[in-house]
């Protein structure tokens, strides 16, 4: 594996050079920089892209906390009991190591846009020529109440993978027979589309084994999710009497919990429950409103390049930004990383801009060998990011094409996570 | 036509000429509001809105025809719902520039709009009252879909593996640089007229992969040949 990827880097050489225009040279500090902050789908791959394709040419430092890096896509797999917790673990010693990038291991806390610096916990003020922002998601303060972050050990988000998605498997792993496990769906825009209702297959696949009576209670503020006939209908052959669906109809936008009693009120009934996963509302991971470059809860970005609008010199991908038609999903933040990669280095080193295309594709497990998916391609427009075309699976498929699409995830799975880490 | 102008931007940007953006006018939502002034006296959009003399039009994009509950439509609309007719961008822009031309004993007293641009922005302001794609990614495209067609002379360019090298970070995203075959099959090494068969097998929905027809489908012929040139040299 890593002696072709030699290879490749080898025969991109050759192409790169054959098309580079003379350098721009950054002003004040020989090769222009590119500070990365946020490590996921979207960071790591435009950290890695920048690296490999400019040959050197670019400073590329990317900051991230942790050193292990867990992918909230798939987490929900494990808590299937589909892959352990090391198929979802990724270190960033590859890009170090064979990409030259400046990997640090800290937090961005501060930008100062003026004079162009990302200063981190740590104490270091670290100089960028472009910066580019992917720190995924935050959560809405107040937007469940009774929730706040303190009472993330007794109802956890696990919507940031790591700890908390090994917190929230040992408690439905804990719940006594025939108990309750509650989750509280986000309202839009969030983090994956389909992911919350993933997680509930995937919750019902676990307790069918181990618990075969215990219940699921969603309590969701929206009337319509993504594939809910695809996941409805999965959820009736699967788990069949186990998952109640409260939408708004049934007061499922109006839910408050009390973390110290372990209840649930949907609607002024109280329900005592084992396990209450609470997803709260989104907004752009903290450090884009530290920048000042959002607009609400989320950072507005130009289509073609995902510049800030606020700011030339700040990009921002994925979960964070304000693009238009795609989904908040690692597949769109590693497609939206590619095409910021190539506008980038172009304005940095006079290499060619190719223009924009963007896709994205979720792939779903309902349980193990029966996946289905959602995928659309989008083009730039000068408002937004366009939706242009798509496909979804269909209910009553065979079982043999969903066996196959439960494989192409996997896949998928370690094509994206090459793509991100080498 | 527009495809034919991302040709030439293609090419001129692979001699390190960067693109600038493709012109687009699908629609302003703003003027559409006003031309719907024309549909209010029937039908109602946005919060709250109720069926009047016609049905009301949240969510109308993606929707099956006659499909809104409580309203009681024409024959002929019933018997096109039955045929499996959908509300699209297309479908209702056929509907709007001429109503009984689409569903036959339609009750929609309509003469219909002629002009383009008018339906267009019309669209445009009505796709604002249905589901977003990026909150449910299978909601209907807010932007037309622009279909290649190409002379024979693009059809005889050479593939240029620098641009296909560009366009390949879309495949690697799944398809890996090293050739694993795991769960989605390998495309390296493969022998130039076998891919760039097999991509027009896919965009011409032969080969049956909704994620390859997709991919494909917007695919020039062009771009199919310069990710032929590139995935064969790995």
């Amino acid at each position: 594996m890593k002696l072709n990827r030699r290879g490749f880097i080898g025969a991109t050489a050759g192409a790169t050079a054959a098309l580079a225009a003379p350098m721009v040279r950054a002003a004040s500090h020989g090769r222009p920089k590119v500070v990365v902050v946020g490590g996921g789908a979207g960071g790591a791959t435009v950290a890695r892209y920048l690296a490999k394709d400019s040959q050197g040419a670019i400073d590329v430092t990317l900051i991230e906390p942790t050193r292990t890096y867990y992918t909230c896509f798939f987490s929900n797999l494990y808590l299937g009991g589909l892959v352990d917790l090391n198929y979802i673990a990724h270190s960033y010693g590859t890009l170090a190591a064979e990409y030259g990038i400046n990997v640090v291991h800290d937090w961005a806390t501060g930008i100062d846009r003026d004079a162009k610096t990302v200063a981190t916990a740590g104490g270091y003020s670290i100089p960028y020529d472009k910066l580019i922002l992917s720190p995924g998601i935050d959560f809405v303060e107040g937007s469940v109440p009774g929730w706040d972050i303190s009472a993330q050990n007794e109802m956890p988000h696990a919507y940031k993978a790591g700890s908390q998605t090994e917190l929230l498997r040992a408690q439905i792993m804990a719940m006594p027979e025939g108990g309750t496990y509650a989750m509280v769906a986000p309202p839009n825009p969030y983090r994956c589309p389909p992911g919350p209702y993933e997680r509930v297959s995937m919750v019902a696949r676990i307790l069918k084994q181990h618990n075969p009576t215990a219940k699921i209670i969603i309590a969701d503020p929206k009337p319509k999710f993504s594939k809910m006939a695809l996941f409805q209908d999965g959820w009736s052959r699967h788990y069949d009497g186990m998952i109640e669906w409260v939408g708004p109809d049934f007061g499922g936008d109006k839910v408050s919990v009390d973390p110290g009693a372990m209840t649930i009120d949907i609607d002024g009934e109280v329900t005592k429950v084992d396990v209450c996963n609470v997803i709260p509302a989104m907004k752009a991971g903290r450090i884009c409103e530290m920048a000042g470059i959002t607009d609400g809860n989320w950072a507005p970005v130009h289509a073609r390049d995902l510049r800030s609008k606020m700011d030339d010199n700040i990009h921002v991908l994925g979960d964070s930004c304000a693009q238009g038609d795609m989904p908040k999903s690692g597949f769109s933040a590693n497609s939206q990383a590619k095409v910021c990669a190539n506008a980038v280095r172009g304005e940095l080193t006079g290499s060619a801009v190719f223009p924009a295309k963007f896709s994205n594709t979720c792939w779903s497990s309902l349980d193990e060998n029966d996946g289905v998916k959602v995928g659309a391609t989008y083009e730039a427009t000068d408002e937004k990011i366009a939706k242009v075309d798509g496909f979804i699976s269909k209910t009553g498929e065979d079982a043999a094409m969903r066996q196959a699409t439960y494989e192409e995830s996997f896949g998928w799975y370690e094509g994206i996570t090459s793509d991100m880490f080498g | 036509m527009m495809k034919a102008k991302l040709y030439i931007l293609a090419a001129l940007a692979a001699l390190g000429w960067a693109a600038p953006a493709a012109a687009h006018d699908h629609g302003d939502p703003e003027r559409g509001a006003a031309v719907f002034k024309a549909c209010k006296s029937c039908h109602q959009v946005g919060e709250g809105a109720k069926n009047r003399v016609g049905p009301m039009l949240n969510g109308v994009f993606g929707r099956p025809a006659g499909a809104v509950e409580g309203y009681r439509y024409s024959a002929g609309m019933e018997r096109e719902r039955a045929g499996g007719l959908v509300w699209t961008w297309d479908t209702l822009d056929a509907y709007i520039e001429n109503p009984k031309a689409l569903v036959s004993k339609t009750r929609m007293n309509f003469r219909g709009i002629k002009d383009e641009q008018k339906r267009a922005d019309l669209l445009a302001y009505l796709r604002l009252f249905s589901d977003n794609p990026a909150d449910i990614p299978e909601a209907e495209p807010t932007d037309v879909s622009e279909l290649p067609n190409l002379s024979p002379e693009v059809l005889a360019l050479v593939g240029d593996p620098a641009y296909g090298e560009y366009l390949s970070s879309e495949c690697t995203t799944c398809h890996q640089v090293d050739g694993s075959d795991e769960g989605i099959p390998s495309i390296t090494g493969w022998p130039v007229e076998d891919f760039v068969v097999a991509m027009h097998a896919y965009k011409e929905k032969i080969r049956p992969h909704p994620v390859m027809q997709m991919m494909a489908g917007r695919l020039s012929n062009e771009e199919i040949a310069a990710l032929a040139a590139y995935f064969n040299g790995l």
